[in-house]
């Protein structure tokens, strides 16, 4: 394979890719010269044969679920339905405005509400909302509700969330951005929550904690009710990452394990594609108690007829631009029908069939950070092999490269060494997952014997390892 | 077995046999120890086939109704070559996720670059992310940028005439971290800049303002860059993409931030999103911008490459410390918008600027004879304000349209909530819309002179 040039490269002066039919009024008179843009922006000039060719070599370039095993831990990289694709190419959605008369939208309100509810079912929780874009994007908006919670009770007071230390970056992120302080939990022998530290931290300022359960290493929190009633008892709420949902759809709720407020993210745990980092969606679902502060406009359904509520007094406001990322939330919800309830609980029960038999097999040879029986994924560490052979997490992951593999999540969570999280999700099937371990733990004795190649690793890809450095340090960030 | 789960009992067996339980139930022991098991099925229909789900779905698409579209107010009813989602469809673009292995994603990678350049030349300013969730969060963030930016300035000022929705997104970013929003008002449909050194005080960290702006209507932004660098203030502008063919960009106003939403640019209006918010910066702000970057460099073997970077602004490296907390942002919608200006050229995207622009002046024209209605002449750029005697005109006006199939306008009311805008609507016209349709469009609205 060779590299792409910019398309920019391709221009040649004159040359054209689409054409309007004509102007059929007369032209409007010229802009006001202070206003008028000062030069032509360059941009590329082709056919549209030379556009489709470039952006098909691009998209060749670029490893997708559609491509190979992909079991990068946290992300959920399942298989993306081809028919939901579909769904949302129909124009009865596609063509409509967002500000449209509610009587012309009847059929999108209605796939909000009935959205809701079952996101609502599935979490345990009583009303929620489906504007946040991404699952950054609904941790921000949950603890804007637990902010705007705390200033209703005017206990203004409580600033700290508290976040366990192998939490997921962007809850740190979230709750900075929302103005309040974190205090972190340590993580006890078993990857758990310390509930002694957790009592110790658990002082008058604190609105609540942020907890992934199962946890970033795919441990289920069996102390979840003791920290719910502690986390209670001392004023504060908790807020449930749902990065971690395809564990365990239909097995156990976030309500019943005593969470206020829950995120979920519809491109992980609802099979929407992730199209190279978004349109994602984050609905955000909560405790009846919270919802007077829900974002504007709330869908509601009386006496037959769906509408938009945008009159909320005690709302927290708008998080986006309209109500979402709307074909995001077809595409889920279509999974939702095509899977139903049997379907969902059997999803998350072979995700983690498929984890664990993925974590015995690897065992075999690697490490695993906590041996136990896992969720629907585990955390190797590779600190050993390192020190034996100098071979690292990085080395390991580069060289799958060369064998047709998404490597798994690399150096996370931080408080594992040389940490390699996989996640492989309910959609492959065994014979996929053998393969891929044998490669795995062929790497390991590869490793052994010959430590410098897989440090050189990849090979057979359009390019080598690149120089990250040069990068941040001489920035070109623009063609 | 669901369709989508490949496990034959076979397979099942076999990996149990190997994990060493006997059953899938063993491996949820935490659950049931902890005391959470479920021990019923959620209350939600059993799966069903594709067909009965291509069935349910399509009764849904056919109860929304579609009409010839004269709607905006932040989301167009724009052209969109074929090109544009047949080649967004590629599962490569689809199917992956953010490209943190340069090695196997440099098609990704190369199509967020060339994004990125195609917002760098149109806004005339070097630094560009690979998109933000949309315009209100683009405004939010581009506010916490502004906000961030000068030691002990917790003040900005945003213009009154912002987009209402981008206005509400920026005051629930600022509820509760100790800063405060100060609105510039405005004078006959535009910000009123008289005021605007008035307003700064030693707290004011920096300024926003949008054009076209909720009306439509171009700012005159002589000498306010200016104004906002004297005391050291940022300056934020938040434009359509499309309307930058024809009006000065942000760098050529003197703008230290250009932002704005991307769905002129190729992307469907699918009830309001996903679109994407695109942020682009002077160089003294690039290692602050939130959201993802590539950047060039070379491989091992000096081959060009790209790969994310400046990677220490961002959540997962710098946690709470971090500029934003976005991960995931709207990539596939990025490489729709360079599909789109790609295929288009700014030739191309200059004539559906100003096809649209003609358009909408035809409307407003016609419109203009009618006894009912006001209409401020001033330069716009495909929307307008029309504001009518009274809201029962109004009604009158928008329903004899409909029920013709024609969607006459936004309520002006409805975004902003002010008893002031009851009477107006916001007309937006594309280079979509034919003369016909506006003929039909006037002849519908004329037959109410007589009522």
């Amino acid at each position: 394979m060779t590299n792409e040039k910019l398309l920019i490269n391709k221009s040649v002066k004159g040359r054209n890719a689409y054409n309007f039919p004509p102007l059929d009024v007369k032209p409007a008179k010229a802009l006001n010269e202070k206003l008028k843009r000062l030069d032509e922006a360059i941009l590329p000039e082709v056919s549209e044969l030379d556009l489709v060719r470039h952006f098909s070599k691009l998209s060749t370039m670029a490893f997708g679920v559609d491509f190979g095993f992909y079991p990068l831990g946290s992300c959920t990289m399942k298989y993306n339905p081809k028919v939901n694709e579909r769904l949302t190419s129909f124009d009865g959605f596609t063509n409509i405005h967002p500000l449209q008369d509610e009587d012309t939208v009847q059929g999108c309100l209605k796939i909000y509400y009935e959205m809701i509810k079952d996101l609502c079912e599935i979490s345990g929780m009583d009303w929620g909302t489906l504007q946040p874009c991404a699952g950054a994007h609904g941790e921000y908006t949950g603890l804007k509700i637990i902010r705007s919670y705390f200033m209703d009770k005017n206990e203004p007071q409580r600033n700290i969330i508290l976040i366990p230390e192998s939490a997921h970056g962007t809850n740190p992120a979230s709750a900075h951005m929302n103005g309040f302080d974190i205090r972190i939990v340590k993580s006890n022998e078993r990857g758990l929550v310390d509930l002694e530290d957790l009592k110790k931290n658990l002082k008058s300022d604190v609105a609540g904690i942020m907890l992934t359960n199962p946890n970033t290493l795919g441990l289920f929190e069996v102390d979840i009710l003791k920290i719910s009633k502690l986390v209670h008892q001392a004023g504060g709420l908790l807020y449930y990452d749902g990065a971690n949902m395809n564990a365990i759809m239909g097995k156990a709720r976030p309500r019943d394990m005593g969470f206020d407020v829950v995120h979920f993210n519809l491109h992980k745990t609802f099979s929407t594609p992730h199209g190279g980092g978004g349109p994602g969606s984050g609905p955000v679902l909560f405790v009846d108690k919270l919802k007077k502060f829900v974002p504007v406009p709330d869908v509601i359904f009386e006496n037959g007829r769906y509408s938009l509520d945008w009159e909320k007094e005690d709302s927290l406001g708008k998080v986006s631009s309209f109500y979402g990322n709307f074909l995001v939330i077809v595409k889920a919800y279509a999974y939702i029908l095509s899977m139903g309830c049997d379907g969902l609980k059997s999803a998350s029960e072979h995700a983690v069939l498929n984890a664990n038999y993925m974590r015995v097999k690897l065992m075999q040879k690697y490490k695993v950070a906590y041996d136990r029986i896992c969720m629907h994924e585990f955390v190797l560490s590779l600190q050993d092999l390192k020190n034996s052979t100098g071979v690292s997490a990085l080395d390991i992951s580069k060289s799958l490269l060369d064998r047709g593999y998404h490597p798994p999540t690399m150096y996370f969570p931080m408080i594992v060494h040389e940490a390699l999280m996989f996640e492989p999700t309910e959609t492959e099937s065994l014979q996929v997952m053998d393969e891929c371990c044998n490669v795995i733990l062929d790497l390991y004795e590869k490793a052994k014997a010959n430590p410098e190649e897989l440090k050189k690793a990849p090979f057979k890809t359009v390019i080598g390892r690149v120089d990250e450095v040069l990068a941040a340090r001489n920035p070109v960030l623009k063609g | 077995m669901y369709s989508y789960i490949p496990h034959t009992s076979g397979d099942e067996e076999k990996m149990l046999d190997t994990i060493g339980v006997n059953s899938i139930d063993e491996l949820f022991v935490d659950l049931k120890e902890g005391g959470c098991l479920l021990k019923d099925y959620l209350k939600i229909n059993e799966g069903i086939s594709e067909e009965e789900v291509i069935r349910k779905i399509k009764r849904l698409a056919n109860m929304n109704e579609q009409g010839t579209s004269f709607l905006g107010a932040g989301v167009y009813d724009h052209i969109i070559p074929s090109a544009v989602l047949s080649l967004a469809s590629l599962p490569g673009f689809v199917t992956s996720y953010t490209p943190y292995q340069a090695e196997i994603s440099q098609g990704i990678l190369q199509a967020f670059f060339e994004f990125q350049t195609m917002i760098c030349n149109l806004t005339s300013l070097p630094v560009s992310n690979a998109t933000l969730y949309d315009g209100g969060s683009a405004a939010a963030e581009a506010a916490s940028l502004i906000l961030s930016s000068k030691r002990a300035c917790n003040e900005i000022i945003v213009s009154s005439t912002v987009s209402p929705f981008y206005l509400e997104c920026i005051k629930t970013w600022i509820t509760g971290t100790g800063n405060n929003l100060v609105l510039l008002p405005e004078k006959d449909g535009v910000s009123d800049f008289d005021c605007l050194e008035s307003l700064i005080t030693d707290k004011t960290a920096g300024v926003m303002v949008q054009t076209p702006n909720k009306y439509g209507f171009f700012e005159d932004l002589t000498g306010v860059s200016s104004i906002v660098h004297s005391f050291k203030g940022l300056f934020a502008i938040s434009s359509d993409p499309l309307s930058l063919t024809i009006q000065k960009s942000q760098g050529q106003w003197g703008a230290d931030i250009a932002i704005g939403d991307t769905q002129s640019l190729g992307i469907p209006m699918a009830f309001g999103g996903p679109t994407a918010g695109y942020m682009a910066v002077n160089s003294s702000l690039m290692r602050k911008i939130p959201g993802r970057i590539v950047g060039q460099t070379v491989d091992n073997q000096g081959k060009v490459a790209y790969v994310l970077t400046l990677q220490a602004r961002e959540q997962h490296i710098k946690r709470e410390r971090a500029t934003s907390n976005i991960c995931s942002n709207e990539a596939l919608i990025s490489i729709m918008n360079v599909i789109y200006t790609s295929q288009l050229g700014f030739k191309g995207m200059r004539e559906a600027a100003l096809q649209s622009r003609s358009k909408a002046q035809y409307l407003l024209e016609g419109l203009d004879k009618l006894s009912f209605v006001n209409i401020k002449k001033r330069d716009f750029f495909l929307e307008f304000p029309v504001e009518f005697d009274s809201k029962e005109r109004m009604e009158k006006f928008l329903l004899a349209l409909k029920k013709k199939g024609i969607f006459g306008g936004v309520r002006l009311y409805q975004l902003t909530k002010k008893k002031e805008d009851e009477a107006t609507i916001l007309v937006a016209v594309t280079e979509k819309r034919t003369k016909e349709e506006m003929d039909e469009y006037l002849e519908i609205v004329g037959g109410l002179e007589n009522d």
